[in-house]
């Protein structure tokens, strides 16, 4: 029976990948020392799984080195082995090694033998640095070999005389002669001497023993094979056919580990050995046979832009149809009828298709929700290979992994967070040595934390470390001109100036970050996503950032407001408060930017009208209101002729269906049916600064 | 044809194992670990259990012997799939009521062959 192997290698594939991810977090969690006997269990089991599918579907290369990493878990998992801090290091390099490997193996690529080789290397020094795990194998192997010549055999005498409780091993003496005929001629007599007085029988017992009588030119392996299951359980005695000296004995009768070593030690062609080295030549007969067929079936790598969505929540949504289904027949019937009498239910179905619409955009939008530990789970191993490479001990927390994210978002806050992490290590976090100088233990901690907080999703990352010191970076940013030596700037503006492009304060460029790009790009990318960023620092104590984002992308709770006779949107997220105007509260500078006050803070007004080039009600501003906005670390105060209402807008691109505005993020089709246009604070923020440094 | 147990973790193999032995007319149920197949064997009788020894939850070597332990299964050939050649993991199995092992790697027709020897 021929079987197409290749059907399997997609879900082989599958299941290698995931197990690499799961090997690669329990190692990570080992401490070293005390490692923890279940998460060594786990690892060990990934691996296992690795090898012996690899093996059985023909990948050798990937089942040689899987043996390897196997072997030491294995030792690791007896306790022979101390998990040490190289043999993670290893451990995790072979993780990546595999991973490799693997992907050559499914993109019938060629995989990088340099590195391969290397990690091979570090392990086997590894493993034979102090024990002879190998040795044992390749002996058995030599062994296997040499049993090949032999002289003509007559045929085999075999006593065969199991223990009382062989038939509750599943084995039957039956099949065992079944199988036995195969081999030659045979002829058997059987032994009642030992069956007791009925009385005394126990039913599931067996009380015989056989005298086999095998004629044929066969291999002793041949006949040990055929007894190799019941060795344990029976004693035999196998004699040469024409041989009158005493046969070997194999065996022993009961089944203590010490004298079954002893015993297999005994016999020539070992059975354990001769297992080992068949298990070996599988995989050397495999692999041709694998390589000469090129596959029937060409597997794509390619990763497909897909989400796994939980079945519960596309359960949710066809519940949710189907009741959409139901009040649009509904409202059918009500329709097809109008009179005053059933008015009241039209509106009664109507109220309930908005409940029904809104629980199925939620759903819908549920779909593209992801944990955000997709977006933290590569900070274990990152963190942990950036604190080696520096020398610092650290330990990161990681909070509210389950805490929801769009996964449009998720994607593209994953580089900002790395470049904020490998700071708080690189930079944040002080060495060892200076830590305990200070008073501090000497591990740091890094936490990575997320959690909802109103519409948006909040990610702070806080570490221990030696905070931020103003006055650096305020002669910093002197030095490089981005502010004057005698402006007054508050902590905040202060902080915000690691943002400012061209900014680094890292006293030597170290080769983990520092160069003084990224966290302006970090900034921008994370206001591109409708978000904010905000750093808060104590010298000596640490500092924390914390990114606020929208949940999603394709949706944004909107302010309407009105400006001549245009509706416009404001994020709800921006604003701060809503006022009217006292006239006593402006003041202008120049005659030209206009400032209000508000409680002690001076806040630029925009007067929306200029900035769109509108007619509106009253150019008086008494007349109007004014939205205090906050956008980008800045306030502002936009005139407006009215508020209208609060709702949920779907936000459409104004870029894909127009082109770029300044001061506009998007656009939104309203009830009816107009459109109106979604105001880009940030933007708007800066176009004020940018015509009030005009005017000054 | 034989009612046959296959119990992997691994998915891929028991699409193997699976595969092979319904090819060969047998009747397969497959469990993804000891603790599925334990409740999966409490519901019938098998002629034949074929298990994986390391898998979460509970293991080959705990599943045989909690098997012997039922009297449908008193007399039932279990083999275990083992990649570790070694004489220690095949002698667990064994006093654990394991009737024999076939080693990992094994083509189909190996399986086949080996399984033969149990189903006689």
């Amino acid at each position: 029976m021929s079987v197409d192997m290749s059907q399997f290698y997609q879900t082989f594939f599958e299941e290698s990948f995931e197990g690499l991810d799961i090997m690669e977090s329990g190692l990570l969690g080992l401490d070293i020392g005390a490692a923890d006997e279940e998460t060594i269990n786990t690892v060990f089991r990934a691996a296992h799984s690795i090898k012996g599918g690899s093996a059985t579907f023909g990948f050798s290369v990937v089942a040689e080195f899987t043996h390897l990493m196997e072997t030491l878990l294995d030792e690791m998992r007896d306790g022979t082995r101390m998990v040490t801090e190289d043999s993670v290091d290893y451990l995790l390099k072979s993780v990546d090694c595999l991973r490799e490997l693997l992907t050559a193996v499914q993109d019938e690529s060629e995989h990088n033998a340099e590195f391969v080789n290397e990690v091979k290397a570090g392990l086997e020094r590894i493993l034979h640095g102090d024990t002879a795990a190998d040795t044992a194998s390749s002996g058995g192997k030599a062994e296997g070999e040499t049993a090949q010549e032999k002289p003509e055999i007559e045929g085999w005498v075999i006593e065969f005389k199991p223990a009382d409780y062989l038939l509750k091993t599943g084995n039957d003496p039956v099949r065992l002669f079944n199988e036995l005929s195969l081999l030659g001629e045979m002829e058997t007599s059987c032994c009642t001497d030992n069956i007791p007085l009925f009385a005394e029988i126990e039913p599931e017992n067996l009380y015989l023993s056989w005298t086999i009588t095998l004629k044929g030119n066969i291999a002793k392996e041949q006949v040990n094979e055929v007894f190799e299951w019941v060795d344990d359980d029976a004693d035999i005695i196998l004699t040469c056919l024409g041989e009158e000296q005493a046969g070997e004995e194999k065996s022993s009768q009961e089944p203590v580990p010490l004298t079954v070593v002893e015993s297999e030690a005994n016999v020539e062609p070992g059975n354990s050995d001769a297992q080992g080295a068949e298990a070996e030549s599988i995989v050397k007969n495999i692999s041709p046979k694998a390589a000469a067929k090129p596959a029937a079936k060409k597997i794509t790598s390619k990763e497909q832009s897909s989400i796994r969505v939980g079945i519960d929540k596309v359960d949710d949504l066809i519940n949710m149809v189907g009741e959409l289904v139901i009040t649009q027949s509904m409202l059918g019937q009500l329709g097809e009828n109008v009179n005053s009498a059933n008015i009241e239910k039209l509106q009664d179905g109507l109220a309930q298709l908005e409940r029904n619409t809104r629980e199925l955009q939620e759903s819908v939008m549920r779909i593209r929700m992801l944990p955000i530990s997709f977006a933290f789970q590569r900070f274990p191993r990152m963190v942990r290979d950036l604190s080696n490479q520096l020398g610092k001990e650290i330990n990161l927390v990681l909070l509210g992994e389950q805490t929801e994210l769009d996964k449009t978002v998720m994607e593209k806050i994953g580089d900002p967070l790395v470049h904020l992490v490998r700071n708080s290590v690189d930079h944040g976090i002080e060495s060892p040595d200076e830590r305990e100088a200070k008073g501090k233990s000497r591990e740091g901690t890094v936490e990575l934390n997320a959690f909802h907080q109103g519409g948006s999703i909040v990610i702070e990352i806080k570490d221990d470390g030696k905070g931020i010191d103003k006055q650096v970076i305020f002669d910093k940013a002197v030095e490089k001109g981005i502010v004057n030596a005698n402006e007054s700037l508050t902590d905040e503006q202060i902080f915000d100036l690691i943002f400012a492009p061209g900014f680094s304060t890292a006293a030597v460029v170290s080769d983990v970050s520092g160069r003084g790009v990224g966290m302006d790009v970090v900034k921008r990318n994370i206001r591109e996503l409708g978000g904010t960023i905000e750093v808060k620092s104590e010298k000596g104590q640490g500092s924390t950032i914390i990114i606020r984002l929208p949940l999603t992308l394709a949706i944004l709770d909107g302010q309407l407001i009105r400006v001549g006779e245009d509706t416009y949107i404001i994020p709800l997220i921006s604003i701060i408060e809503s006022l009217q105007v006292k006239p006593e509260q402006i003041s202008s500078i120049g005659g030209q930017a206009e400032l209000y006050k508000l409680r002690d803070e001076y806040i630029p007004i925009v007067r929306l009208y200029d900035a769109f080039g509108l007619t509106p009600d009253s150019t008086d501003l008494k007349d109007g209101l004014i939205v205090i906005v906050e956008g980008d670390g800045g306030q502002a105060g936009l005139y407006v002729d009215d508020l209208l209402g609060q709702q949920q807008v779907v936000i459409k691109s104004l870029e894909t269906n127009f082109r770029p505005v300044e001061g506009i993020s998007g656009a939104t089709i309203l009830g009816d049916g107009t459109v109106a246009l979604i105001l880009d604070i940030a933007g708007l923020i800066t176009l004020s600064r940018q015509s009030r440094g005009r005017a000054a | 044809m034989a009612k046959i147990l296959a119990v992997d973790d691994s998915a891929s193999m028991r699409q193997m194992v699976g595969f092979t032995l319904k090819g060969a007319g047998h009747d397969v149920q497959e469990a993804c670990d000891g603790v599925e197949a334990l409740k999966i064997a409490q519901t019938g009788t098998f002629d034949l259990v074929l298990t994986d020894i390391n898998m979460p939850n509970m293991d080959g070597v705990t599943l045989i012997k909690e098997l012997r332990q039922l009297p449908a299964y008193k007399f039932t050939p279990m083999l275990t799939l083992t990649t570790e050649s070694g004489a220690e993991k095949k002698m667990e199995g064994k006093q654990a009521g394991a009737t024999g092992w076939i080693v990992k790697p094994f083509s189909p027709d190996q399986l086949l062959a080996t399984i033969k020897k149990v189903l006689g």
